[in-house]
């Protein structure tokens, strides 16, 4: 059974674009045929961070209002035979997007992929509304600040009030990823830990992607940070991906690294 | 078995009881006839708490009013009042104002006994908010809420003529609501709003005060005050004792 997972936040610039092309790419790397949707239209940003804007015929919107089919549209990753991406438009607003529309998409979807990542627009509104309604699971990315844990709680607040299944009387899984952690500021008193934004949202947790340069790096190469294997944030998004398909990895990157001599020559950064 | 025997079957099994029973309700007592000023003054009072006044049965009371009020002029208010969701149900006053209530189709409730006092809508509101308070007693019918899921930022739960029971955190942002007790087993960051509809012997308990605001009848404390408690972030029980809030350890 195809599985919707939306990335979604309410605040913006949390880290929901760098995290579903992660995700997707993870899945995808995992054997899983995957698509993801980007959802915020009029900005298109996934197709940049996965390297394919190029490549940008037709979009969701000329799906939706049937200019083109999936075939047409969707675009092949270069990495994987399992990835495709299907981009937003940037020309038209958010009200191109219908639910009818909005559905019928993702049923089409359904039927030839395992996972559809959808990349949620922030804000609580009617784009992020359609990116969450259909959803199966949810990735709610937070940053260590509290107007960020906030939105996500009201996010989360949707997700159980708002979203196709919660109408049904049915429950969305709900994940907890942490982006942006930065264990000195932590330390030092700037940012809330991890305990305290569990303590706060208290759903399960799937991971904590670390504040690394890495992740600038891969987006301005245009490629999904999970790639690189040596990094700390794509280590960290590899192991939420596992936590994600059930499997049970020790969290890791939490604690503030006093770096050795060696470690500082032959370091992991 | 065909229906007729059906029914002869059960002939004696009553088909409804009798129950006495006392409800709290709230009273529109209008002082001056004067459609405007209604009209902006009741937007006002709803727009401060828009759930507390949803399908809110009211009983219009004409005893005080100073003004003449004619059928017409009675039409006008409650259609208003239905505008702003309120469900008048009778009009309290005197014999005079039978042949009025009478055109209207509500029931005439005669001025007497009732106890009343004037409490605050359910937010912290600046203009006290005019309420009829039942005794206690029949004032916290059974009924109520058990919600077992977290109520998040942006969230509103009511327990309408009951409890609220709330097994999960109540984030900040988030607001409880009940004309009965409050009960929070998890910690309480967001508000909780005990006997709204002015019942002064509700109460609050929860295993984790860190509320942004506890009210009871309408008296309450904020955050600010509350931190200076010596049971901050501890498990409490709040009651009102004269016209503060008590609050004890649980
Ligand atoms: N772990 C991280 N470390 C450092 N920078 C990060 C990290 N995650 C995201 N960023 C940076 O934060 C910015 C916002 O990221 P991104 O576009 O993924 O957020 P978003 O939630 O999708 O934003 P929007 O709400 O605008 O869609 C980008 O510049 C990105 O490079
Ligand atoms: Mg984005």
């Amino acid at each position: 059974m195809a599985k919707i997972i939306v990335v979604t936040s309410g605040k913006g610039g949390v880290g929901k674009t760098t995290t579903s092309a992660a995700i997707g790419t993870g899945l995808a790397l995992r054997g899983y045929k995957t698509v993801i949707v980007d959802f915020d239209v009029g900005l298109r940003n996934l197709d940049l961070i996965m390297g394919c804007e190029r490549r940008v015929v037709y979009d969701f919107v000329n799906v939706i209002n049937g200019d083109s089919n999936l075939n047409q549209t969707l675009i092949k990753d270069k990495r994987s035979d399992n990835l495709f991406i299907l981009p937003a438009s940037q020309t038209r607003d958010k009200d191109a997007l219908t639910p009818e529309g909005v559905e019928r998409v993702l049923n089409e979807l359904k039927e030839t992929f395992d996972y559809i990542v959808c990349d949620s627009p922030a804000g609580i509104e009617k784009g992020a509304h359609l990116a969450m309604y259909f959803a199966d699971e949810a990735v709610v990315v937070t940053n260590p600040e509290v107007s960020s844990v906030r939105d996500s709680d009201r996010m989360l607040g949707l997700l159980a009030s708002k979203s196709k299944h919660a109408e049904a009387g049915e429950k969305i899984k709900e994940h907890l990823l942490l982006t942006r952690y930065n264990p000195e500021r932590v330390e030092n008193g700037e940012m809330l830990s991890v305990s305290d934004v569990e303590d706060i949202l208290s759903i399960p947790l799937l991971g904590v992607i670390p504040e690394s340069q890495a992740v600038l790096k891969a987006s301005n190469q245009g490629v999904p940070v999970i790639m690189d294997d040596k990094s700390d944030a794509g280590q960290a998004y590899a192991d939420a991906v596992e936590r994600l398909l059930g499997k049970d990895m020790p969290h890791r990157f939490l604690e503030l690294q006093k770096k050795g001599l060696l470690q500082r020559l032959f370091g992991g950064r | 078995m065909t229906a007729d025997t059906t029914l002869d079957l059960l002939d004696n099994d009553p088909v409804f009881h009798l129950k006495g029973g006392m409800l709290t309700m709230t009273v529109v007592e209008l002082v001056r006839l004067s459609h405007d000023h209604f009209a902006r003054q009741l937007a006002e009072k709803v727009e401060q708490a828009p759930n507390f006044f949803v399908d809110t049965p009211v009983v219009i009371a004409l005893d005080k009013l100073t003004d003449p009020i004619n059928a017409a002029g009675l039409t006008k208010l409650l259609a208003t009042c239905r505008e702003h969701s309120l469900q008048p149900v009778a009009l309290r006053g005197g014999e005079d104002f039978r042949a009025l209530a009478q055109s209207a189709g509500m029931v005439l409730i005669p001025v007497g006994r009732q106890r009343e006092k004037i409490i605050e809508a359910p937010a912290p509101q600046p203009t006290p908010e005019p309420v009829t308070s039942a005794p206690p007693a029949a004032a916290m019918p059974s009924g109520g809420r058990l919600i077992t899921e977290p109520v998040r930022s942006g969230q509103q739960v009511y327990a309408r003529g009951g409890d609220l029971i709330v097994m999960a955190p109540v984030s900040a942002g988030a607001e409880l609501l009940a004309d009965g007790h409050i009960h929070v087993y998890g910690p309480l960051r967001g508000r909780a709003l005990a006997g709204v509809q002015g019942n002064t012997e509700a109460r609050i308990f929860c295993q984790n005060l860190e509320a942004e605001l506890v009210s009871i009848a309408g008296q309450y404390k904020v955050a600010e005050d509350l931190r200076k408690e010596q049971h901050w972030k501890q498990a409490v029980h709040i009651s009102l004792a004269g016209d503060s809030l008590k609050i004890s350890a649980l």
